[in-house]
This record gives structure tokens, sequence and C-alpha cells, in this order.
């Protein structure tokens, strides 16, 4: 190796090295450090008791109706505003590859949600749903106090959750529609194959990855949910969700062993959803990402 | 155009009604009135969230970028054993649930003194978003005509005067989409607002809001939250639009151009 080529290494390294440190200092060790403080009984409010008790507070979290009812409320709201972001962002991505007219101006609309902070949404809907100053309920001529019930509850978390992420979806999916090339839908339209063939035969396993990347980066963020239900219900009404355990536990309750048990059991959730995608789809993810 | 907008007319039209209208049921105002946005002015909290979050928004933002951009020029450019692995590594994070290092975070932040601190909530907003400003960076790297590079350094300039004097310029508009990517990320958190901060020193915008108290403890101030949402919103939302092309290149470059 000549000179020229080992500074080129050593410069390379040191470009990246405030960044890894950054990325290690601020999310690798935290993870670690929870993973520690989780074999403690740890409270702050009592903070001389600081007792090593190994798996304890994950047998004590595991054996409670608490966190898996947490856990059913996410997958709840991961799996229902997911499927449905995912059909309406395809049919707007669809849309808007059709049409050249509106296109700048829909595109435009659409980032709108994108540009509003989560909690104003959150807040904007749990007033337009609110039986005294809401409009929705004279819209529809009902008389529902949609937060005060679990499934309506659950109705107006999801629904504030689709109309901020649908967008997303939908550009994203729009961006992937045209990398399909278009000589071989017309080849297949002069084939005689119909609209919906199409669709299925050649555009949808064309996607393949970009469908797999969409549904990844949604469903793991989607699961992270927090602002939203945190306004709205504050996880009332049994609508919690992992999220909300984990924060209640740690911040509100300052107990940091079982909070950081809670916070460990997240992140192994988190990576279990998305190695079962990575998987279920079996698409190379990282080979592709990084061939330019 | 419905879609996106509704919500955005409402919390206007909220902000607009006259207190005695909130309870009218009706999505239009019947008369116009500002009180709302001189008693949010007025009110100690607000403008000194505004100030906290636009601060520690835009100075995450610098930092992520310039690391970022440290990062990704390195990827692209130089041939060194691991950078597939910082790729990597930065996608795995991106995907990082924030909630598991909120608790370690605000132990430790206690410890050092940065609990309540700007420098307390810069540091994790510059982290969770240097995976997206490495990720959109090197997607726009990639794009530059690198020959020019090569000519400077033919004419003796070190590969580090390179980088500042041909290729900064050429990947400004790329550097430019990543800080308003990131500033909307930082601008838009919550979570780590809400933990890791506990008075106006240091709480932002969306924190204040949420936890927003009215004079009356039984009520609440559904109004005054709502100019001041309309406050917070009206010009990210200009911004975006202004520079909507870009942006969306910016959010899908990492994930299919990649």
């Amino acid at each position: 190796m000549n000179a020229s080529r080992r500074s080129e290494r050593r410069l390379g390294w040191l470009l990246c090295a405030p960044a890894v440190a950054a990325l290690l200092l601020v999310t690798a060790y935290p993870i670690l450090y929870a993973g520690w403080l989780s074999l403690f009984r740890y409270d702050l409010r009592f903070p001389g008791e600081r007792v090593f008790i190994g798996l304890e507070n994950y047998a004590s979290i595991l054996s409670s109706e608490v966190w898996w009812r947490a856990l059913g409320n996410t997958l709840i709201i991961t799996v229902g505003s997911v499927a449905v972001e995912l059909l309406l962002g395809f049919a707007l991505a669809l849309f808007m590859h059709r049409t050249l007219v509106a296109r700048r101006a829909v595109r435009a609309t659409l980032l709108i949600p994108y540009a509003i902070i989560t909690v104003v949404a959150a807040l904007a809907w749990k007033f337009a749903f609110d039986p005294v100053t809401g409009f929705v309920n004279g819209l529809l001529g009902l008389d529902t106090a949609w937060l005060t019930q679990r499934w309506t509850a659950f109705f107006v978390i999801i629904f504030t959750e689709i109309w901020k992420t649908t967008p997303f979806m939908a550009l994203l999916l729009l961006a992937g529609l045209t990398l399909v090339p278009t000589d071989v839908l017309q080849a297949a339209r002069v084939d005689g194959a119909g609209a919906w063939r199409r669709l299925f035969g050649i555009t949808l396993p064309l996607m393949k990855s970009t469908l797999m990347v969409a549904l990844l980066f949604r469903s793991l963020d989607a699961f992270r949910i927090f602002d939203t239900v945190y306004v709205q219900t504050r996880g009332a009404q049994h609508t919690g969700t992992v999220s909300i355990l984990g924060y209640n536990t740690l911040i509100t309750r300052l107990n940091l062993g079982l909070g950081s048990a809670v916070a460990v059991l997240i992140f192994l959730c988190v990576l279990l959803i998305a190695l079962l995608i990575i998987r279920g789809f079996g698409a190379p993810l990282f080979a592709r990402r990084e061939q330019p | 155009m419905l879609y996106a907008l509704t919500p955005v007319a409402w919390i206007l039209s909220l902000s607009l009604k006259r207190a005695a209208d909130l309870g009218d049921r009706r999505f239009l105002p019947r008369s116009l009135s500002l009180e709302h946005y001189r008693a949010i002015i007025a009110d100690a909290q607000f403008p000194a969230a505004l100030w906290n979050s636009i601060g520690i928004a835009a100075i995450a933002t610098l930092l992520s970028v310039t690391l970022g951009m440290l990062a990704a020029y390195a990827i692209v450019r130089l041939d060194f054993p691991g950078r597939r692995w910082i790729l990597a590594g930065a996608l795995a994070t991106a995907m990082f649930p924030p909630v598991a290092i909120v608790g370690p975070l605000f132990n430790l932040w206690r410890t050092l003194g940065l609990f309540d601190t700007w420098p307390g909530l810069i540091l994790p907003y510059m982290t969770f978003t240097l995976p997206l400003a490495i990720w959109v960076l090197s997607a726009y790297f990639r794009e530059i005509p690198w020959e020019l590079d090569k000519a400077a350094r033919i004419d003796g300039a070190t590969p580090f005067q390179a980088f500042i004097r041909i290729i900064v310029p050429l990947a400004a508009p790329g550097v430019f989409t990543a800080a308003i990517l990131v500033f909307i990320f930082a601008w838009n958190d919550f979570l780590f607002a809400a933990a890791l901060t506990s008075t106006d020193r240091a709480r932002t915008v969306p924190a204040a809001i949420a936890f927003f108290t009215g004079s009356s403890r039984f009520e609440l101030p559904t109004q005054a939250i709502a100019a001041a949402s309309v406050v917070v919103t009206v010009p990210v939302m200009a911004v975006v639009l202004v520079f909507q092309r870009r942006i969306i290149a910016g959010l899908t470059a990492g994930a299919v151009k990649g």
C-alpha cells in the first residue's frame, strides 16, 4: 500500500469519526447502560436502595397484564395505520404517476401534513373530534365522546397517524413507481394484459424493494408511536402503547430499573419486527443500498 | 387538497374564533378575533418555548449537517475499510426507538448537569438526525462531477482543500435539503423534549403546547393552543412549500435511490 492510499484511508476514518462517535455515544452507550440498569431494583425516589436482582424486572414485566396490553395496543395501531397507509399511499402514488396536470399541486399539498408538528396535528384532530368544541360530531350528526371509549379512541389515533404519514408513504412509493420501466408495461399492454394484470404481474413485483423499505420504515415508526397517543388520551381507556408505558415508568414514576427493562424489551421488539419484514420480503436490503 | 388542509384550516379557525363561540360546533368562525394571539404573546411560556425551539433546532441542524457532510464525503469519495458498516449502522440507528434511551439519558443528563439545558436536547437531536443527514448527503454527493475535485488535487490542493473549495459549493443544494429535513425533525420532536426538560429554560414548542395550562385548571385552553399551533406551523409550512421539490427528493433519496 502506497503512502497516498494510506493517507486516504486515514482521512476517511478521520472524517467519519465525529459522526460515528456521536452515534455510539448517544445511542449505543445508552442502550447498553439501559441493559445494565435493567438488572437492578433502582428507583430514583429511593436512590439509596440499588440492588442487583438479575432478570427479575423482566420476569415481572413479562408476567404483567399491563405490558401485554400495551404491546397489543401498539400492534393494533401499527397494523391498522400501516395497512391503510399502504393502500391509500399506493393509490395516491399511482394517481400522481398517471396525471401530469395537477401533479405539482398534489405534491405540494401532500407535504403539508409532513410540515406540521405531530403534537399540533394530534391536538387539531383531538379538538375536531371533541364533543363540545369539535365539528366532526356536528358534521356527522352524532353525539359521540370519541376519546372516552377505547375503540373510538383507537379510531381517532389511527386516523391521525394515517393523515400525518400517508403522504410520506405515497412519495416513497411514487419514487419506486418511476423506476418501473415503461416499455415493459407497454409490451404487456400490447400482449393484451389488463390493467390489474399489469399491476400485479409487473409493477408490484418490480417494486418489491421499495415496498419493503416503505413498510419497514413506517412499521417501525408506527411501533414507536408516542406523541399522538400522549396528546390525545395519555394512554387512558386502555389505549397506552409500549412507548407510553416506557415513558411513564421511567420519567413519571422514576423507576429506572423497571423502565430500563421496558426500554430493552421495546428495542428487542423493534429488532424482531425489522428482521421479520426483511426476511419476509427476502430482498437483500443492504446489498441493494450500497450499489450506487 | 381538502385532505391536507382540513386540520390546518380548522386550527386556524379555532384560533380566530371568539371565546364565546368556542362551543358552537361550526367549522368556520362567526366573527374573527385576535385575542388569543395577543394572549400567547403576553404569556411568559410561549415566547420562551419558541426561542428554545428555534435555537435548539438550529444548532442541532448545524452540527448534524456538518458531521454528516464530513462522513458522507468520506463514504462516497474515499476508499477505506468499514465505510459500508458506517452506512448500515446509520440506517440501523434511524430505526432505533428513542424511548429506549430516554431513561438512561435522563439519568446521565442529571448526573452531568445537562438536564433541562439546551445541550441536553441538542445532543440527542443531532445524533438522531445524523443517519438522515448522512444518507441524504451521500445520495447527493454521488451526483457531483468529481473530475473537478481531481483536477484541483492535481493542481496541488490537498484532499481537504478540494473538499472545501470545490465540493462544498457544488453540494450546497444537497446540504440545504438535508438541513431542512433535519430542522423539521428537531422542530417536531416531543419525546425528548418532554422527558429531558422541565422548565422554560429549555422546553421546546411541542412540549410547551402539550403541557400548556391555562388560567383555569379544569379547562384546556383550546384556543390559546390553537393560536400557538398556527404560529409554529405557518413558517415551517411556507419553507416546505417553497422548497418542495428538494424536500421530496431528499425524503426519498435515501430510501430508493441509495
